[in-house]
């Protein structure tokens, strides 16, 4: 392999081929791009959680200057457009599928949320759309609302949709019961909590976006927006919403501004502005301001839980049961079924050894946004449960929180979960003790009673976590109530001078997909990085994809390149044998050369790729001009990335503001192509874990609804100085479930982050439990009660 | 309606706007530069930091007739000659990036920071981004990108 070659390869901190444009103020987002002829869209949003609709008279607005078109639920049902879908179904324990509420695009006679769309304005300028949708008359009968996730199961509190008594979606369980009930009856201690998972906004930095647009001559529809899985928009637009057949529907999403989960989803927006272009003749543009990014993003987390750990006297987990409350929201959003239950459940084995698993969860509508993927979805829910469960166990037997974990480490693979997951490599241990090695774990008593003589406050807690990703074994995952497969494709297309493009049908909104997916395609071709292009994101040019989440665009989009890179090498290496008449079984490739083995005959790639569409006397039949292949992978297993996070905190007890003095983060994502892109994944996954930790919390007013924290000036986004530096290490154990060895690393940070920490103030505090965001109000106010006296002298 | 006249990236930019127009709206809609970014609407994100007048502005919270005679630099007038400024390039050997939203803000709010204070450390260059907002980075590699560009260009 060349210098050049070597540099570039599987493993390189290569920089980032994507850097130019974005550093340079070249990029190309959703709001950047502007259409000929383009108006612009406002949504009148309801101003009540729960409101009935009387009447909506829009004959100001439509009058008003400007004003191209106005809107409403009622043109919606008119034109029979479907309304919004959850592409997951969840049966409850009694056998019933959970009983989904109707999703309009825009509401037809009643508001469930705060920014719920009542109305579209169309105009020739933002400024006129938004002047005019003042002037829409929305006659509202205010309801009583469903707020407080622990108190609406019941007949009495207002309810969300008719469909579903007791606000109640689905009642699912995972696990055996019965083994369950009987690990506690003999267990010698039983440990329990009560855990809040806080509710958090997404708040990717870029704003969703739409551009709608029809072509009257062809009947295509074309659609830019800020998505994650443009296919994935397109399929649920035409099949279920009804905008328009999928081959006359084109969806691009360009430069995305990061996403976190909040892109995934198909959104009234999006579906109005396409719907409405071929309406108003003309293009339409929305641009969502960040007001109604908090209002309308699909929000994450919102657990309530209530969760039991067996031990028998040494120690030994026995069982585990859990019963959670999940909130859905006010409507069910695209996955929002499948995150509190199956990627949430199948993970509360976490690294250990637990015989006996039993979970109960409520899903439940509730008159606030809907909520759904965010950053790590379900998993950090419950890594939050197992490993605050876990620490807990050893304060109160009085075992060292490292030795406890040792104890019960599942140290042979694969290995069965009580909880369907079947986890194919890992080496707890070895990312545990380089953990404990990097923050310096025995040091630990010696920096406590220092910062005690400076007055502070020191505790460290750890996390050992675990996340199945690479999204997902399609078989599985249709047997679970997915009505998509979780495969991906990829196409790789040889050009006659030699270079490569490579359409896939991940998607790249940070990540560096055109950077990691070049590496792998050079190296294996042997050509420079510059000769290969990474296209994805526009249904045009790529036929299909599954879009990026769940950390599956290495685990299973780069599987899907390799995948069609050995179709590759086949025909390539088959028409090498016939210009250097010989055997194909005798052809070689390495570094870009193809040869005759043990002869001195050899072709360049470029020469390859060149004969490949000359094609000159190929033999009729036998091969076909041209190189470009094409490939499905579809994957055999989840993946199972897993480390170990610890984290030192120090508190200042006058004012109960948290310092993180050290982070520490031990990771084994097997295969790591670019340790660059790995590590900011893993800092960024930090960040918004640290930031659910200390800082963010999504709040509703229980009775208004209201949502209180709808801006950055209310809810807390970490910044630079709410952190430190972390300490990043690495262990490998490559996953077999996939040619590349990889686990993915995108939601790491986010999952393992949040119980680190509040391990660590519990420990400072020498209380039992805090419940997050650990504000400073909130440390103050558990000091206080830990210490009433001390504190009042 | 009324024109408004400044320098933009060293070149003479002027347009018929209305009174209520934004400094980036101005940049953005009337002139096409569409490196500068609107992350919020509270003033808090700084993905739309310009310089104006050597310093840095959220572009947000000015009307672009405040701009008027003004020298407004852009992320896009940033390089010379074809050559990444010392922070732009920084940022990418530290991989101080990742979705770019953030970025243009960022390295402009950065610029301006050495600008200030030549010798940055860690602490300062945390306190000092408190009013840019990154979702993807951790700040980590912002910080670290930020302190290698300072010792550049010392």
């Amino acid at each position: 392999m060349s210098d050049k070659a070597s540099g570039e390869g599987i493993g390189q901190p290569v920089r980032r081929k994507e850097d130019f444009r974005f550093i340079t103020g070249n990029g190309h987002y959703t709001d950047d791009i502007n259409r000929t002829g383009q108006t612009w869209a406002c949504f009148l949003r309801s101003p009540h959680a729960h409101a009935r609709i009387r009447s909506i008279d829009t004959s100001a607005a439509e009058a008003a200057p400007g004003v191209v078109a106005v809107f409403t639920g009622k043109h919606v049902a008119d034109d029979e457009l479907g309304g919004l879908i959850c592409g997951w179904t969840v049966t409850s324990k009694d056998g019933t599928p959970m009983k989904v509420g109707a999703h309009p695009i825009l509401a037809l006679d009643t508001v469930r949320y705060v920014g719920d769309h009542v109305a579209m304005v169309v105009a020739e300028t933002l400024a006129d759309a938004r002047a005019a949708a003042e002037l829409i008359d929305v006659d509202y009968e205010a309801l009583s609302a469903a707020v407080a996730l622990s108190t609406c199961q019941n007949e009495k509190t207002a309810q969300v949709h008719p469909e579903a008594p007791r606000n109640t979606c689905f009642e699912w369980e995972l696990g055996n019961k019965a083994e369950t009930e009987a690990a506690f009856a003999r267990a010698d201690r039983v440990v329990k909590l009560d855990l809040t998972n806080n509710r958090l906004i997404p708040n990717a930095m870029e704003p969703r976006a739409a551009i709608g647009e029809f072509d009257k001559g062809s009947g295509i529809y074309t659609l830019h927006t800020t998505s994650q899985n443009p296919h994935v928009a397109r399929l649920v637009l035409s099949a279920f919403v009804g905008v328009a057949p999928e081959h006359k529907l084109r969806v691009i999403a360009p430069d995305v501004g990061g996403g976190f989960g909040s892109k995934i989803f198909i959104y009234a927006e999006e579906t109005a502005c396409v719907w409405a272009a071929a309406k108003v003749g003309r293009p339409i543009k929305w641009t969502g301001d960040r007001s109604e990014a908090f209002l309308s993003d699909a929000h994450g987390r919102d657990h309530l839980s209530h969760a039991e750990l067996a031990l028998d006297s040494e120690g030994k987990f026995l069982g585990l049961r859990v019963k959670t409350i999940a909130n859905l929201g006010a409507y069910l959003s695209t996955f929002s079924a499948a995150v509190p239950t199956y990627l949430y459940g199948t993970l509360l084995s976490g690294q250990y050894d637990l015989p006996a698993i039993h979970v109960e969860v409520d899903g439940v509508y509730t008159h606030t946004a809907p909520v759904d993927a965010y950053r790590g979805a379900g998993r950090p829910e419950a890594t939050y449960l197992v490993e605050r469960m876990v620490e807990t166990a050893a304060r109160e037997i009085g075992m060292d929180p490292a030795e406890l974990r040792r104890r019960n480490y599942i140290r042979t693979f694969p290995h069965q979960t009580p909880v369907i997951m079947n986890y194919d490599a890992g080496d707890y241990e070895a990312s545990l003790d380089a953990a404990m090695k990097a923050i310096d774990y025995a040091g630990f008593p010696a920096r406590k009673s220092e910062a005690a003589s400076r007055g502070k406050l020191r505790g460290i807690g750890m996390s050992s976590y675990i996340e199945a990703c690479g999204l997902a074994p399609s078989a599985a995952v249709g047997s679970l109530g997915a009505g998509v497969g979780l495969w991906e494709s990829a196409e790789v297309r040889v050009n006659p001078t030699g270079n490569v493009e490579v359409m896939t049908g991940s998607h790249s909104h940070g990540q560096g997909h055109e950077t990691t997916f070049a590496q792998l395609v050079a190296s294996r071709l042997g050509i420079p990085m510059e000769q290969v292009e990474i296209v994805h994101g526009d249904t045009d040019k790529v036929q299909f994809g599954m879009g990026t989440y769940g950390s599956r665009s290495g685990a299973v989009g780069m599987s899907a390149i390799v995948k069609a890179l050995d179709k590759i090498e086949a025909k390539a290496k088959k028409i090498a044998a016939h210009l250097m008449e010989a055997a194909v079984e005798d052809i070689t490739f390495e570094n870009g050369t193809f040869t005759v083995q043990g002869t001195d005959k050899s072709l360049a790639w470029a020469e390859l790729s060149l004969a490949a569409y000359t094609a000159h006397g190929f033999p009729s039949g036998e091969i076909e001009p041209g190189l470009k292949e094409g490939a499905f992978y579809d994957p055999t297993n989840f993946t199972f990335p897993a480390g170990c996070h610890i984290c030192e905190v120090e508190i200042d007890p006058d004012t109960g503001i948290t310092k993180i003095a050290k982070f520490v983060a031990v990771d084994d994502f097997g295969t790591v192509i670019n340790p660059l892109i790995v590590e900011g994944q893993v800092h960024g996954g930090i960040a918004q874990g640290v930031g659910q930790a200390l800082l963010e919390h999504g709040v509703y007013d229980a009775e208004s609804g209201q949502l209180i924290t709808g801006s950055y000036m209310d809810y807390c986004m970490p910044r630079a100085d709410d952190l430190p530096s972390f300490t990043l290490g690495f262990t490998k154990t490559e996953s077999p479930s996939n040619p590349l060895g990889m686990k993915g690393c995108g939601e790491a940070g986010a999952i393992a982050s949040p119980p680190a920490v509040i391990n660590a103030i519990t420990d400072a505090l020498g209380i039992r439990d805090i419940e997050m965001p650990a504000t400073p109000a909130r440390v103050w106010s558990a000091l206080q009660a830990a210490a009433p006296r001390a504190a009042a002298e | 309606m009324s024109v408004v006249s400044m320098t933009v990236n060293g070149k003479p930019a002027s347009a018929d706007v209305e009174a209520r127009t934004l400094l980036v709206q101005f940049i953005r809609d009337e002139l096409g530069l569409t490196g500068t970014h609107v992350g919020c609407d509270t003033s808090q994100c700084g993905a739309c930091v310009v310089h104006v007048d050597g310093r840095a502005v959220k572009s947000c919270t000015m009307l672009a007739a405040q701009a008027e005679g003004a020298e407004v630099l852009t992320i896009e007038g940033l390089a010379k000659n074809g050559d990444l400024h010392p922070m732009q390039a920084a940022f990418r050997e530290h991989h101080g990036l990742q979705c770019g939203f953030c970025t243009p803000g960022m390295i402009m709010t950065a610029v301006d920071m050495i600008r200030r204070k030549p010798d940055l450390d860690e602490e300062t260059v945390r306190e000092e981004l408190d009013g840019n907002i990154c979702r993807c980075t951790g700040y980590h590699n912002i910080v670290k990108a930020i302190l290698a560009a300072s010792q550049e260009m010392r």
